[in-house]
């Protein structure tokens, strides 16, 4: 083989090895599955690279699949580019206006150091030729990807208006099979499932990991006493306290908006009944009093009220109540299972698992108008999870025989497969935004 | 016939009637004696409780047979007792009334679909309905300890009927 063949040869290995997923990371992002395009157009152009590239790192993949899974943006296949900018004096806006997209982003990294990179970014207008907005930023080569997230959000929110959700966390569950039985992990990652961190690692199971609204803390239910028992435990150093062993089932945590109590379900008092206990004082008020399962509070975000799941009616609906347990009303009449309500941050949807027909599936209510949308056709998914913007639901399911995690676009458009590469992954919870 | 060869007819004949009594809607529990199985003895206390101590000569190989079996199965979204689980959870009430220091553990399990928090609460009225079961026949609570495991601690990890219906159970533990 001649020389010059021999070293495209090698450039590629290293560049597909570069690639390849790091099998410490444990994510795979597969399938994006699109509705009708009626995104956005955008066309991202690759980023340029100055320096020794970071394997694995592709900045322009990260924004790409951040705006596309959000169903709001189709990106332009880079077959199509007439042209490679990578800063706004380069662009040419004929030949984008001629590929038909709307907005253009192009960028460049620079190595400044051993391990320090810069990063600049534009946002282009093709119709109006201008630029939109730019950044630049001076990081370590390990927060390349975060950058991307936050370059997805600025772009997100100067097209939408609304606030982007990608520089968040989620937090799930993972379940595999070992020589000495399960083992039950309690993970973070990035919002799209990238450079998970080990919370908790048990032989016991775990559930309903519920995040602090200052996105510091998790609480969760863990059997590792051999029984259900609430915890919650400071991301930072790892420190837990047990905040609920009471006889029967601790289950359920869900933290109050302003941070100051945690609603969780308790069978002490003889039934599954929630309470709420204040996380200053200690004080547990009880705020259900009925025959019927009691379970799965979720708090408006005004901290004024909580929906939850009853069986007060015969089967579980989903009901409302003020934060003193007062003025029970019920919101779901259609079908005979809805539960584990959860509601978005402006108070306008509310998400739940509704089963029709045998299949349990999400479902979303617009809190107004009462209307119920089907957002998925699987047969078995659970714990829908609102991202903080509220345009994006994380919950859990099977394919192929394997918990898996999916995201779709609160509008059913697009979704999205999390699947990770050992055992089941089940139990999202989408983080609040970071500070 | 030489003991060895006795020794393999017993155990064939066991597993033969371990593997039918599997096609049967109660199974009899791993734990069940095979030695025992299918093999007729006089009630003179030669059987063994679920705690492994001797019955005592008052018990009936019928009542043996129920008190070996630790699971007691439900129907779909249903918490209520039919009248073979009904039988088991008398059985061992009947036991336990009998021997005062025994204490029982009651788990309760739900299979997969739904919510895994409702889940944990069904487990637990499935584990609470042969708890009552107890209390009614003379139980003291004090020896009753109800856990659910929701659809977390599955036996059987199909996504089918054939799967749930095993997964839906209570199981009952002694602590020997």
């Amino acid at each position: 083989m001649k020389l010059s063949n021999m070293k495209k040869l090698a450039a590629l290995l290293i560049i597909l090895s570069g690639l390849m997923v790091n099998p410490v990371q444990a994510v795979l992002t597969i399938e994006i599955n699109r509705g009708v395009d009626v995104g956005i157009p955008i066309a991202i152009v690759p980023f340029s690279w100055s320096g020794a590239p970071v394997a694995g790192e592709s900045m322009t993949e990260v924004i790409e699949a951040d705006l596309t899974r959000s169903g709001r943006f189709d990106s332009i296949p880079q077959a199509d580019f007439l042209q490679q900018p990578h800063n706004a004096k380069e662009v040419r806006f004929k030949d984008w206006r001629l590929i038909k997209t709307d907005y253009l982003v192009v960028g460049s990294i620079r190595q400044t150091g051993a391990t320090t990179y810069n990063v600049k970014f534009q946002l282009m207008d093709v119709f109006r030729g201008n630029t939109l907005t730019g950044y630049q930023y001076n990081i370590q080569s390990t927060k390349l990807r975060n950058v991307a997230h936050l370059i997805s959000d600025i772009i997100y929110e100067k097209l939408t208006g609304e606030k982007g959700a990608f520089n968040t966390k989620i937090a799930y569950v993972t379940v595999e099979k070992t020589k000495k039985g399960r083992r039950f992990l309690l993970q973070v990652a990035d919002s799209d499932g990238f450079d998970p961190q080990t919370i908790l690692d048990s032989h016991q199971p775990l559930m309903s990991p519920a995040w602090s609204p200052d996105a510091r803390k998790l609480a969760y239910v863990s059997f590792e006493k051999k029984r259900s028992m609430i915890y919650i435990q400071r991301l930072s150093d790892g420190k837990r306290e047990k905040v609920a062993s009471f006889k029967g089932i601790n289950s359920a945590p869900a933290f109050s908006p302003d941070g100051t109590k945690l609603a969780f379900v308790s069978s002490k008092d003889g039934n599954t009944e929630i309470y709420v206990l204040d996380l200053r004082t200690r004080a547990i008020k009880r705020l259900t009093n009925n025959h019927g399962i009691d379970t799965e509070p979720s708090w408006l975000p005004n901290g004024r009220g909580l929906v939850f799941t009853s069986s007060r009616s015969g089967q579980p609906q989903i009901y409302r109540m003020n934060a003193d347990g007062s003025g029970v009303q019920r919101l779901t009449y259609s079908g005979k299972y809805n539960a584990r309500p959860s509601v978005s941050a402006d108070g306008k949807l509310m998400v739940m698992i509704s089963r029709g027909k045998g299949r349990f599936h999400v479902a979303v209510m617009n809190l107004r108008s009462k209307e119920i949308t089907r957002l998925t056709d699987t047969l078995l998914d659970e714990s829908p999870s609102f991202a903080p913007n509220g345009r994006m639901v994380l919950y859990a399911t099977e394919q192929d025989n394997k918990g898996v995690l999916a995201a779709v676009s609160s509008d059913g458009r697009v979704r999205q497969t999390l699947r990770f590469l050992q055992g089941d992954v089940r139990e999202p919870a989408w983080s609040p935004y970071l500070r | 016939m030489n003991n060895t060869s006795k020794l393999i007819l017993i155990v064939l004949l066991a597993g033969m009637v371990v593997v039918s009594g599997c096609n049967k809607k109660n199974r009899k529990a791993e734990g069940a004696d095979m030695g025992n199985t299918g093999v007729s003895t006089s009630g003179t206390g030669t059987e063994f409780g679920p705690d492994g101590k001797p019955l005592g000569d008052w018990q009936s190989g019928a009542l043996a047979d129920l008190l070996a079996q630790t699971q007691v199965y439900f129907a779909y979204d249903s918490t209520e007792l039919d009248a073979d689980s009904q039988a088991i959870a008398e059985a061992h009430a009947t036991f336990l009334s009998n021997n005062p220091a025994t204490k029982v553990v009651l788990e309760g399990h739900a299979d997969e679909r739904g919510t895994r928090e409702y889940n944990l609460a069904l487990g637990e009225r499935r584990a609470q309905s042969v708890a009552d079961v107890f209390v009614a026949l003379g139980v003291s609570p004090a020896n009753i300890e109800v856990i659910s495991y929701g659809e977390e601690n599955p036996v059987a990890e199909g996504h089918d009927e054939s799967s749930w219906r095993l997964n839906r159970r209570v199981e009952i533990r002694y602590d020997r």
